[in-house]
């Protein structure tokens, strides 16, 4: 980030975006009046770049690009608390989940580790309709290089019969390819 | 009653306990569980973050099934409960939305149907109902009841008990013969994949709720959820190591307990399968209990025997005559303070405090009785409290 950043009118094209990003959030980012309670209640916000206040005070100004380079939107955990407590009603929960997918849309993500690993996690219900928690921390660590991150677990793991080494597949699995396909295609529309 | 079950890939995993103990929850409470058919994954945080289509069509394919029998969905997975939820609340409040989503998965869905948590499911079958099937009272224990984030939040879409100070959870436990604390994090986030993916912000998170647990004098933990059991069970042992700090809290799944205190062995619902060892706590209960029992029952008598004494003047009389004599003073210095013991009320404690300040005959009749019946001084202040108003009244008129 440069250290001075102009501010200005905002333009048409971003005027589209930020209208667009808050039709996707069902939300309303005028509607926030910086209080600052959700940063407080925030459970993560020790270990943002920008509070959620200021993530939102950057899509006020106009700031589209600093808001969704921020790793805040990657440390998110959605737990919801911000949006349960805003007195205005911002749906910033929302709003975070939206910033994320976007982020993804244009390549540009603060935190590629969180992204790998919703890509792992994905992959494997396309292809299994179920979720196989072995596979996907296998691809995980692999594609974040982190060769033996929690491999102390994974032996406990099966030996409790709380993890299988094989995917648990279900019969429709056509569906699922059909259903990812689709949710691509309509996204589009 | 009869639900559709979706257990989700985590009860077929990582918390093969929670759907064991579910099922055996079913079975005492006498609910046919019919799981859904061929059922998939409902795309988690890993959906949501991703695609927000996908993230509705996954769990949509899921409650159009069930929706085709009529039935109401049961999802113990608060992470699964939580995109459910969130499913029905666009299908029902958005057309768009609802036709894309039906397109997505090639049947009609409109939501007619409902998705309900082990909590809501537990409290509707009746907290008398489910005490009457206590066999092994859970009594000696002390818990943190943990509500984590999803299954209270967001309330719009959740709305079963109150996202700040949930209670569901508690009553539940309580039936159970249990004791349960008031503490600081029972809503607060587990950090949930932050575990996995950035350890150094998921480890503190999971400490903090370790530690308030303790402050707050819990020996064990509840939780309906897998991925807050994950955090605070299977990672208790590195938050252990990082902080340097020992724990050793076991872990339970709400329906864990309600099976055990129901008459099932701990092994039968896999309770041995936890990272921190959880069996040993629950056998010492009843020595617990005895212990408390005795120390209940030798603090009755004790009761009875002072009071006996009480009547006939003996040596306690000169105890008594010190508390007045204490009491007293403590009217005389501070009465604002002394007498809000008896009484809420800010200005009726102030009419109170009028009162005795003006007055040594009320005053020292308020020490008498305070000193020997806290109930009777109550109602004396009461009085006392009603006649000043009475006479107030009569003077402004």
């Amino acid at each position: 980030m440069e250290a001075v950043t102009r501010i200005g009118p905002l333009t048409e094209d971003d005027r589209r975006l930020i209208e667009k990003l808050e039709k996707e959030a069902g939300t309303d980012i005028n509607l926030c009046y910086q209080c600052g309670k959700c940063s407080a209640g925030c459970p993560v916000s020790f270990a943002m770049d920008y509070t959620p206040r200021q993530v939102i005070r950057l899509l006020q100004l106009g700031l589209i690009d600093e808001a969704l380079g921020a790793e805040s939107i990657w440390i998110c955990a959605t737990c919801e608390t911000c949006s349960e407590r805003c007195p205005r009603g911002v749906d910033i929960a929302s709003l975070m989940d939206t910033l994320r997918r976007e982020a993804l849309r244009r390549g540009k993500v603060a935190d590629k580790k969180v992204a790998l690993f919703n890509k792992a996690f994905l992959n494997t219900v396309k292809k299994y309709g179920r979720s196989y928690e072995a596979g996907i921390l296998l691809y995980h660590n692999l594609s974040t290089r982190q060769f033996f991150k929690d491999a102390e677990l994974g032996l406990p793991m099966m030996k409790r019969g709380k993890a299988s080494p094989f995917p648990e597949k279900i019969k429709g699995r056509d569906e699922m390819a059909k259903i990812f396909a689709r949710a691509l295609e309509a996204g589009r529309e | 009653m009869k639900l559709a079950y979706y257990p989700g890939c985590s009860l077929d995993g990582s918390a093969v306990e929670y759907g064991l103990s579910t099922e055996r929850v079913a079975r005492i409470l006498g609910v046919e569980l019919k799981e859904i058919d061929d059922w998939n994954c409902c795309g988690a945080t890993a959906g949501h973050n991703t695609d927000k289509l996908l993230s509705l069509a996954l769990p949509a394919r899921n409650l159009a099934l069930a929706e085709k029998e009529g039935l109401d969905v049961l999802a113990p997975c608060a992470a699964c409960y939580n995109r459910f939820k969130a499913t029905e609340h666009a299908v029902r409040e958005d057309a768009g939305l609802k036709a894309r989503i039906e397109y997505i998965i090639d049947m009609s869905y409109s939501a007619s149907n409902n998705t309900i948590s082990v909590l809501e499911w537990i409290k509707r079958l009746g907290i008398d109902n489910l005490k009457a099937k206590v066999t092994n009272s859970l009594k000696g224990m002390k818990a943190a009841c943990y509500y984590g984030c999803l299954l209270v939040r967001p309330s719009s879409h959740t709305g079963f008990d109150d996202p700040e100070n949930p209670q569901s959870m508690d009553e539940i436990i309580k039936a159970l013969g249990a004791e349960t604390v008031d503490w600081a994090y029972k809503t607060e986030c587990c950090g949930a994949a932050l575990a996995t993916s950035r350890p150094e912000i998921g480890g503190k998170m999971i400490y903090e709720i370790l530690q308030n647990v303790k402050e707050a004098g819990a020996e064990c933990i509840v939780t309906a959820c897998p991925l807050c059991m994950m955090n605070l069970d299977m990672r208790q042992g590195q938050v252990e190591k990082r902080f340097s700090q020992g724990f050793n809290i076991p872990v339970y799944y709400v329906t864990e307990l309600v099976a055990v205190a129901c008459g099932d062995d701990p092994k039968t619902v896999g309770i041995h399968k936890h990272f921190v060892e959880a069996v040993s706590y629950l056998k010492g209960l009843p020595a617990k209990a005895k212990a408390m029992e005795e120390e209940e029952a030798k603090a009755k008598p004790a009761a009875k025997t002072k009071r006996a004494e009480g009547e006939k003047p003996s040596d306690n009389s000169e105890d008594i005559q010190k508390k007045i004599d204490a009491i007293l003073k403590g009217l005389e210095k501070n009465p604002e303070k002394v007498v809000s013991k008896l009484i809420e009320d800010g200005e009726k404690v102030n009419i109170l405090a009028d009162v005795i300040k003006n007055d040594e005959k009320k005053r020292v009749k308020l020490a008498e009785v305070m000193a020997q019946d806290k109930e009777k001084a109550i109602k004396v202040a009461e009085a006392l409290i009603v006649g000043e108003m009475k006479k107030r009244e009569k003077s402004s008129n």
